[in-house]
């Protein structure tokens, strides 16, 4: 009983405790208003497109953020326009179906540049990586030529060639796979499945989270893609969506709020993407090795 | 259930050999341990027996036919890794079930395999579980169970066992051995513990540098082992050594000690006599080594002491657990001759 009491006020005396605060110095005050800042800038542009898609036409050059007369007019003229809902479809279209190519196709040659030893395989992984440093503006040449000669232009087809396949999907992929133990892939070799077997049941689904990663990147990138879909469209009918907002307006006047109102309505189907698998883009990224 | 056997087998890997013709017969129904330290080639026999490398020269039997040119799957053997190798994203049902996928079993007989290897494993409740939500003892039992559902001519074990606590892994060593008791499949063990190696094995396989050193019975190796590797290896502590050369009978250790031996030899061949520490003995009998305590371990019922003797360096012996003698104290350390072994100084082989 003498032993209890004695702990209880040691007890009580703990709990009261706080660990003292250290105050913030310099350099962390220094770094959050760089961060700060760097918010500011990132969201500046959203907050612009959001701010111009609530003007009238001539309130558009004005620089305040809050429009003095908002209005909706700009969601109505957009959305009630036949041909946003097409764009909009062929957008899906071409990202849902790249993005599933590069899941198959990236996955399936990262796991056997990463699981399979055999001659030249180091050889065939430079290769891939060395087409990353190659800009898009230098293969659009080749690729339009191609397109032409296949008769691809103004095609799905041809928009969605060039990406289904992708070097940085490859490399992704392979950093993944390395984390898949070799006991895994060799314990189902005995127990019976062939190789195709082996990376569809067994090594696919431990490494989902690349596959989240790969997919946001690849749905993200084909569904913000310019230059390639306005060089192999010729119809207004084949536009994706950021080729078909660019349209809005003539030579004389670009319809600014119309375009801005396209784009704030087009970031919604990424904003959703981004926020239910941000996890697996910063894992993702990490496994990756790459930065911002 | 079949036998196996090794012919000449020779692993190379670039200008490196790391398995120089191994040759073994394994009955029908065997426990056969492979042990040697890190780098032995016990695991390189071990994958090649499963198929998951292929062999640079020699043959493999299983069940009377050669197996090295049939893929892992058609082998008719299982396989227990040491990490386990059970898929975290599969329940415990389906990681049992995963070897019958090609199986042209029906769907109920599947069934009915899977609940009886649980039973047999007592997993019956852990069916529905995936491996994150078990226990190190319980993720080895599903590999196991995985390996036994394909009821395989051989089961294949690498060090199965490495990765668990001490109590566990005692646990299971002994659920293996009641299991093999029970199903009588024939088992090649690889493990770099002797320990495990003596209490499970029916016949103990020792490797050192790709080569075989003794094949034998645990008695066998531990009583009668080939060469001074096999005799320091096998036992904990390691049997205790000390050079001499044969004179008058005997051996005259190079502490100066005359040791009586059976064994007829030439004068001044060089020889090591070789004592496990659980037969030497304190101060009975004629002495064969003296020096004075450096260290005591007691474990209890007895005391590990070690003793420096001068010109044979520390000798290890077991004291008595109650009364063992102190730290610097001098102690004479006595052998029976039928205790003592007698090896060639040059080759380290048995005499």
């Amino acid at each position: 009983m003498a032993a209890t009491d004695q702990i209880r006020p040691t007890s009580a005396a703990l709990l009261n405790t706080r660990a003292p605060r250290r105050p913030a110095n310099m350099g962390q005050i220094l770094r959050w208003i760089i961060l700060f800042l760097g918010g500011i800038m990132m969201i500046m542009p959203i907050v612009y497109m959001l701010s111009t898609s609530l003007k009238w036409p001539h309130e558009v050059y004005n620089v305040n953020l809050i429009p003095k007369e908002p209005t909706l007019e700009n969601y109505t003229y957009v959305l009630e326009d036949g041909r946003f809902f097409g764009w909009f479809i062929n957008s899906i279209v071409i990202a849902t179906v790249t993005t599933l190519c590069n899941i198959f196709f990236d996955s399936l040659v990262g796991y056997t540049l990463c699981k399979f030893r055999f001659p030249g395989r180091y050889i065939i992984f430079i290769a891939i990586l060395s087409t990353l440093m190659i800009p898009t503006e230098m293969l659009v040449i080749p690729w339009y030529l191609m397109s032409q000669q296949f008769g691809w232009l103004d095609t799905y087809w041809g928009i969605m060639f060039p990406g289904l396949m992708t070097a940085f999907g490859t490399f992704l992929m392979k950093q993944f796979f390395e984390t898949v133990p070799n006991d895994f892939i060799e314990a189902a070799r005995i127990d019976g499945l062939n190789e195709f077997q082996i990376w569809w049941t067994v090594a696919m689904p431990l490494v989902r989270p690349a596959l989240a990663a790969l997919a946001i990147f690849v749905f993200l990138g084909n569904w913000t893609a310019f230059i390639w879909p306005l060089i192999v469209t010729n119809s207004v009918e084949m536009y994706t969506l950021p080729v078909g907002l660019s349209s809005f307006g003539d030579e004389a006047d670009v319809a600014w709020e119309l375009i801005m109102t396209g784009a704030a309505i087009s970031t919604l189907p990424t904003l959703v993407v981004f926020l239910v698998f941000q996890r697996f883009i910063i894992r993702g990224v990490v496994m990756a090795g790459l930065k911002g | 259930m079949a036998n196996l056997a090794l012919r000449s087998l020779v692993q190379t890997y670039g200008k490196v050999t790391v398995l120089h013709g191994i040759d073994l017969e394994i009955e029908d129904g065997e426990f056969v341990v492979l042990v040697g330290p890190s780098g032995c080639g016990k695991s390189t026999t071990l994958r090649l027996i499963a198929g998951l490398e292929e062999a640079t020269s020699g043959f493999i039997e299983i069940g009377g036919r050669v197996v090295n040119n049939l893929e892992p799957k058609e082998r008719d053997i299982a396989m227990v890794f040491q990490n386990y190798a059970i898929y975290p994203h599969m329940t415990v049902r389906k990681n049992i079930g995963f070897g019958l996928r090609s199986s042209p079993l029906s769907r109920p007989e599947k069934d009915k395999r899977i609940e009886d290897v649980a039973a047999l494993l007592d997993m019956t409740d852990l069916l529905g579980r995936k491996p994150s939500q078990l226990s190190g003892g319980q993720r080895q039992r599903v590999a196991i169970g995985r390996a036994m559902v394909r009821d395989p001519a051989v089961f294949l074990f690498d060090e199965p066992l490495s990765n668990l606590d001490a109590q566990l892994r005692t646990q299971m060593r002994l659920e293996i051995k009641k299991l093999h008791q029970r199903v009588g499949t024939t088992i090649v063990f690889v493990t770099h513990d002797q320990v495990e190696a003596m209490t499970m094995a029916d016949r103990i396989v020792i490797m050192k540098d790709g080569f075989i050193q003794q094949v034998g019975t645990p008695s066998e190796v531990y009583h009668r082992p080939a060469n001074t590797f096999v005799a320091t290896f096998i036992g904990a502590p390691a049997m205790n050594m000390v050079t001499g050369a044969v004179a008058d009978g005997g051996v005259r250790l190079d502490t100066g000690q005359q040791v009586p031996i059976g064994a007829e030899l030439d004068d001044g061949r060089r020889v090591i006599l070789g004592v496990r520490p659980d037969d030497l003995h304190l101060d009975s009998g004629a002495p064969v080594l003296s020096g004075s305590v450096t260290v005591r371990e007691p474990l209890g019922p007895e005391t590990l002491i070690y003793v420096h003797v001068e010109g044979a360096g520390e000798i290890t012996a077991k004291a008595d657990g109650r009364l063992p003698p102190d730290v610097g104290q001098v102690v004479h350390l006595g052998a029976r001759p039928e205790d003592m072994h007698l090896f060639d100084a040059e080759s380290g082989e048995a005499l």
